[in-house]
């Protein structure tokens, strides 16, 4: 009986193979409405759009949900377009499951239900963090990385272990993107195309250091301190001109970049490891790739970092993370593709990895 | 101070490099805080400097209490070194847990669950003299031999603080249940052990404590979180 289901599942493999397994990933827990296709790890396409507000603005749930449901099918059009890919041609439907915004959510998991229904796929329901992972990993080549990541909903540092991908260290309170997009706020920095990239690029001009609140617990980090003591004071110091936006933007990005290098670095020494993996939006930043460079290098280590097109909330990544889950038998049946705020990275069993 | 000695590295810790050399007659290990490139001068001054402080009391701090800890033998806030005792034979509990498991000795044997409670005894004793260690890793833990009967050596104070308060003391537990959970496989029990032997031998403080850390657990898990 045994050997009849090995050499089954052999034969499904080898026809996996042979077909070349192709998903579609749909992606919108932000305010980042992406699709995208990947074949056998290569990025067939990978279209997305942001929903970018006034300055001074964050995004709201109701707003973003509008948003997504006006591009979403426009997005889906030129992701097929792109890869050149018929619906028939596609093998599993993969979604965000979670964690992230409701109503976001709740709008992409309708379309990618609708889609399977409509095209008589089967459905993938993907834990977000392990998107970015999976995604990195896939860019990078990385084998076994501490990772880092870091966006406006999330700041976790992710060690892989015996089939879960656990959480070492994570902020206590706001994510490090968060708090950066709130600073930004508070400055009136646009929001186009992306807060941080903003506070990045005025940050270059920087000069002037202003010690703030440095918030480390072992591994974990907290960033609530140091936006409160900027919300009091930055208006101030501005207009006293003790120091400018950009020096302001500036010391911001060297304490909260200092704090995940630090804890990154505690994660890598307890785990003995010698890989670190940056993704998620704040990922993008150059100033944080360079930083935790040079922590690897005065241990010997080495940094993987992605570009904006996979750090950045998009479909592929989640496309990814559904083929690699697929391909080790995984499906979501309809009953189960519900979506959800929260949604622990730890909680999702690794069932591709040894 | 130590110029002219040959000094071997023994690790690159979190904080700093380890090397091992020989101090008026010791074994000693000096811990090498050095400067961080990655970091603004100004802030790295600032952390080396309060992490030296911070680790220097507290190692003291539990001596007098009569929790194990090197002794502390020299602090050179110039070059940011602390000479320490070195101990022989010493070993952390997280290889030491590796090199056990790999003998094929369960989470579960009574070896290992004798170690959680002599874990959470210790860690009863050090909190209930209000020492918050801040960055309890099964690293920051050494065996000395015999490893089933001798004290727990508790090391690596940098982020080390004094408060009263059940709060930072949950915190504290937080993050050594997590760093066991997420290096060392099937620890579930083990760590229960750990905490049920810290809730039991610790009074109301530590029921306190306990019930702390309850909360402390559900906020990470009640998290919103998107993008």
């Amino acid at each position: 009986m045994v050997k009849n289901r090995r050499s089954l599942r052999s034969n499904y493999y080898l026809l996996a193979i042979i077909k070349m397994v192709m998903v579609i990933g749909l992606e919108g827990s932000a305010n980042k409405i992406g699709v995208g296709i990947i074949q056998d790890g290569k990025v067939l396409s990978n279209p997305r759009r942001t929903y970018i507000t006034p300055p001074g603005q964050g995004f709201i749930p109701h707003d973003t949900a509008k948003h997504h449901q006006a591009h979403v099918l426009e997005v889906l059009q030129e992701a097929l377009a792109e890869a050149g890919a018929d619906p028939q041609d596609v093998d599993a439907i993969a979604f965000t499951k979670g964690p992230g915004m409701a109503a976001p959510l709740i709008s992409v998991a309708v379309v990618a239900r609708t889609i399977s229904q409509l095209w008589n796929k089967p459905l993938i329901a993907v834990n977000h963090c392990i998107g970015h992972i999976e995604m990195g990993r896939l860019v990078t080549g990385a084998e076994n990385p501490t990772v880092l990541y870091v966006s406006g909903g999330n700041t976790q540092i992710i060690a892989y272990l015996e089939r879960k991908y656990r959480i070492f260290g994570e902020t206590i309170d706001l994510a490090v993107g968060n708090c950066l997009d709130r600073f930004a706020r508070i400055l009136m920095l646009s929001n186009d195309p992306s807060p941080g990239y903003n506070i990045e690029q005025m940050a270059k001009k920087g000069k002037k250091y202003l010690p703030l609140p440095y918030c480390v617990k072992g591994m974990d980090v907290s960033f609530s301190g140091i936006l409160s003591y900027l919300e009091e004071r930055a208006n101030k110091l501005l207009k006293t001109q003790q120091y400018t936006k950009a020096d302001l933007c500036f010391s911001l990005q060297e304490t909260v970049f200092a704090m995940l290098v630090e804890t990154t670095e505690r994660a890598m020494a307890h785990c003995g490891s010698q890989e670190v993996l940056i993704c998620g939006g704040v990922g993008c930043n150059i100033r944080l790739q360079e930083m935790m460079g040079k922590m690897c290098e005065e241990r010997g280590a080495k940094l993987y970092a992605t570009d904006e097109s996979f750090c950045i909330d998009n479909g592929a990544m989640i496309a990814q993370a559904g083929y690699l889950m697929y391909n080790s038998g995984l499906t979501t049946p309809l009953s189960d593709t519900w979506v959800t705020q929260r949604f622990r990275t730890d909680d999702v069993p690794v069932t591709w990895r040894e | 101070m130590l110029n002219g000695m040959d000094r071997e590295l023994v690790t690159q810790g979190a904080e700093g490099r380890l090397y091992a050399t020989e101090w008026l007659g010791h074994s000693v290990i000096v811990k090498h805080r050095f400067s961080k490139q990655y970091r603004h001068p100004d802030l790295d001054i600032y952390i080396t400097n309060e992490r030296m402080k911070a680790e220097a009391r507290a190692l003291t701090r539990c001596r007098s209490y009569g929790i194990k800890t090197p002794a502390v033998y020299d602090v050179d806030f110039n070059k940011s070194e602390i000479v320490l005792e070195k101990f022989t034979d010493s070993v952390t509990i997280r290889n030491f847990i590796y090199e056990t498991v790999k003998n094929k000795l369960t989470m579960d044997s009574p070896v290992m669950l004798n170690m959680a409670e002599r874990i959470g005894k210790l860690l009863v004793k050090m909190h209930s003299n209000n020492i918050i260690h801040g960055d309890l890793t099964t690293s920051n833990m050494l065996l000395v031999p015999p490893y089933d009967l001798s004290d727990i050596i508790l090391i690596d104070f940098g982020l080390s603080s004094v408060d009263e308060r059940a709060e930072d003391k949950a915190v504290d537990l937080y993050v050594l249940e997590r760093a066991i959970l997420s290096t060392h496989p099937n620890t579930e029990h083990f760590v229960a052990h750990l905490l049920a032997t810290y809730e039991n031998t610790g009074g109301e403080s530590a029921r306190d404590v306990i019930k702390r850390l309850n909360e402390v657990r559900l906020r990470g898990r009640k998290k919103l979180c998107f993008g």
